[in-house]
């Protein structure tokens, strides 16, 4: 197939490369944040959790089911947030909601694999998909 | 059946998206609309808009002969009775709540059961598991054959005297199976059970008489048969629906009002509070003049014959999982070995082809499926089988870029 596939700016290598081979995956035992969320329209879920420690995650781990939009995003947030205070990955994921939608977004952070991502925004149906995770992690920090 | 001149009916087909000309396989969702079904709706806005029932004037008398009008069209179209049994809701949904809700409440008790099956859409489960709540009777499920029919030993088996209500699809939005309604409602009877159907994704495609079904209610929706949405009927016996108390008060449903006290008007008026779906059931009533004049026997066969062709096609895509039995109505639920539904979609939604992908709001079905999502493809009067052909392309085309990107 052809390298320039108008779906290759969703699809892009690195969220292949994240579905394929999901960081960060699994159950954390004995950990203080523990989150389920589901996307009722679509069945996607995620299991996020996490250990936070001094304020800081010290680790996270993701379990779930979905298509390759949700899970990669998945994998690619908990790369981002670890070893992340509390206060910068809540940063980051405002500003991975506001990349998604479309919105000019803060780039002093350097976003690396989520920034494959920003192709979403062109694809209104897929936006739930990337946001679930982010929405699991936001939650999870807020009832912390 | 002339399936050309049929399309040239739906303008919306006629449009490109995403650079390629739309193939709409999504009908059990929704069905495109044809002019005669706009044009009912055009006429009614821009010639006799008034309100039903009340007006002394011309306008007011129209519109009351329009709507009075769709509702005999109704009754022709199900062989019910008498038009008193037709009773317009906003859709399936709301029509099985209000059987849920007012008949279940009165005649449902403590230690009874009601009875319905794995493949229910989310619409004829969650208002039954709501009544077996508020009444404290048992919510029972009749399971479903490896292939996702119903054999009617497990009807027998699970429909017992204590059972009062049997609610059941006949034909599933997910698996396509056609249920056997009528051999249930004998059952179903014999134990003096009531039998409601749940006719969304059958009245659209087959001919349907709940006379010959032997059926006590049915519920389906106009926007699945190419008329317009927030208008479905609930068709209920007469002796039935005669003790059933309304479950909306107000405007339109009364006889006499007094401070402390009301009476309320004959049927089917009784059930239809506020100011009526006038349009959507003048609407409604064009869509089955059309219907019929295509023939619904003629779009049945026309549509079993995509389904097989489908099921033909699909057979030759290596990794492809159907779900749900040959003989069905005229949708496939599919997956594709190593990609998700959605990426399915979205791959197809590049091609201009709309499918749906997700749990088609039958989530205990997804579960007796042991998936959590899949893709279905729908197919109505309009379709052809050179969409077929570029479907199937299209679907190759998604594996290879799976299998190419992984």
């Amino acid at each position: 197939m052809s390298s320039n596939h108008p779906l290759d700016q969703l699809y892009r290598q690195v969220i292949m490369d994240h579905y394929k081979n999901p960081r960060n995956r699994g159950v954390l035992e004995g950990t203080n944040v523990d989150i389920n969320m589901n996307n009722p329209t679509c069945g996607d879920r995620i299991h996020l959790t996490m250990k936070v420690e001094d304020g800081k995650i010290a680790d996270v781990k993701f379990e779930g089911e979905g298509c390759s939009i949700s899970m990669s995003s998945a994998s690619m947030m908990t790369q981002a947030i670890k070893g992340k205070n509390v206060e910068e990955a809540l940063r980051l994921a405002h500003i991975f909601s506001d990349m998604i939608q479309g919105k000019e977004y803060d780039d002093s952070l350097d976003l690396g694999d989520i920034e494959a991502l920003q192709g979403v925004s062109k694809f209104p149906a897929r936006i739930k998909c990337a946001t679930l995770a982010w929405k699991a992690l936001e939650k999870g920090l807020h009832d912390h | 059946m002339n399936v050309k001149e049929i399309r040239s009916l739906f303008p919306i087909l006629h449009q490109q998206v995403n650079g390629h000309p739309l193939i709409y396989f999504d009908s059990a969702a929704t069905s495109q609309k044809p002019l005669p079904v706009i044009e009912a709706l055009d006429r009614y806005y821009r010639e006799y808009n008034s309100n039903v029932h009340r007006g002394v004037h011309t306008l007011g008398t129209k519109a009351t002969d329009a709507y009075e009008g769709a509702r005999e069209k109704v009754r022709r179209f199900l062989n019910a009775k008498s038009a008193q049994e037709i009773i317009f809701t906003r859709g399936t949904t709301t029509a099985l709540n209000l059987v849920a809700s007012s008949y279940a409440r009165a005649n449902v008790k403590e230690g009874d059961e009601i009875v319905i099956t794995y493949m229910e859409h989310h619409s004829n489960l969650i208002p039954w598991q709501q009544a077996a709540k508020q009444t404290g009777a048992t919510l029972k499920y009749i399971s479903l054959q490896e292939d996702g029919t119903i054999d009617l030993k497990d009807v027998e088996a699970t429909v017992t005297p204590a059972t009062k209500i049997v609610a059941i699809a006949h034909v599933s939005n997910v698996l396509g199976t056609i249920n056997p309604v009528r051999e249930i409602a004998r059952i179903a009877h014999d134990r003096g059970a009531v039998v409601v159907v749940d006719a969304a994704q059958s009245a659209p495609h087959m001919k349907i008489d709940v006379q010959e079904l032997g059926c006590d209610f049915l519920a389906f929706s106009s926007h699945k048969m190419c008329g317009p949405t927030g208008v479905g009927v609930l068709y209920g016996k007469r002796e039935l629906l005669e003790q059933m108390e309304p479950i909306e008060f107000g405007g339109e449903m009364i006889d006499f009002v007094e401070l402390y006290d009301s009476t309320w008007k004959e049927l089917p008026w009784k059930f239809e509070g506020g100011t009526p779906i006038i349009a959507g059931a003048i609407g409604l009533g064009a869509a089955i003049d059309f219907l019929e004049q295509v023939g619904l026997d003629a779009i049945a066969a026309h549509e079993h014959e995509l389904a097989q062709y489908a099921l033909e096609r699909l057979a030759d895509i290596e990794g492809v999982t159907v779900y749900g039995p040959k003989e069905r109505a005229g949708l496939v639920t599919f997956n594709i070995e190593g990609v998700h539904p959605h990426d399915v979609a979205t791959v197809l939604d590049a091609e201009g082809i709309a499918i749906r992908a997700g749990h088609h709001c039958a989530q205990p079905l997804m579960k007796w499926l042991n998936v959590t999502a899949t893709a279905r493809a729908s197919f109505y009067l309009y379709n052809t089988k050179e969409e077929i052909d570029t479907f199937i392309a299209a679907l190759q085309k998604a594996k290879e870029y799976f299998s190419h990107v992984f």
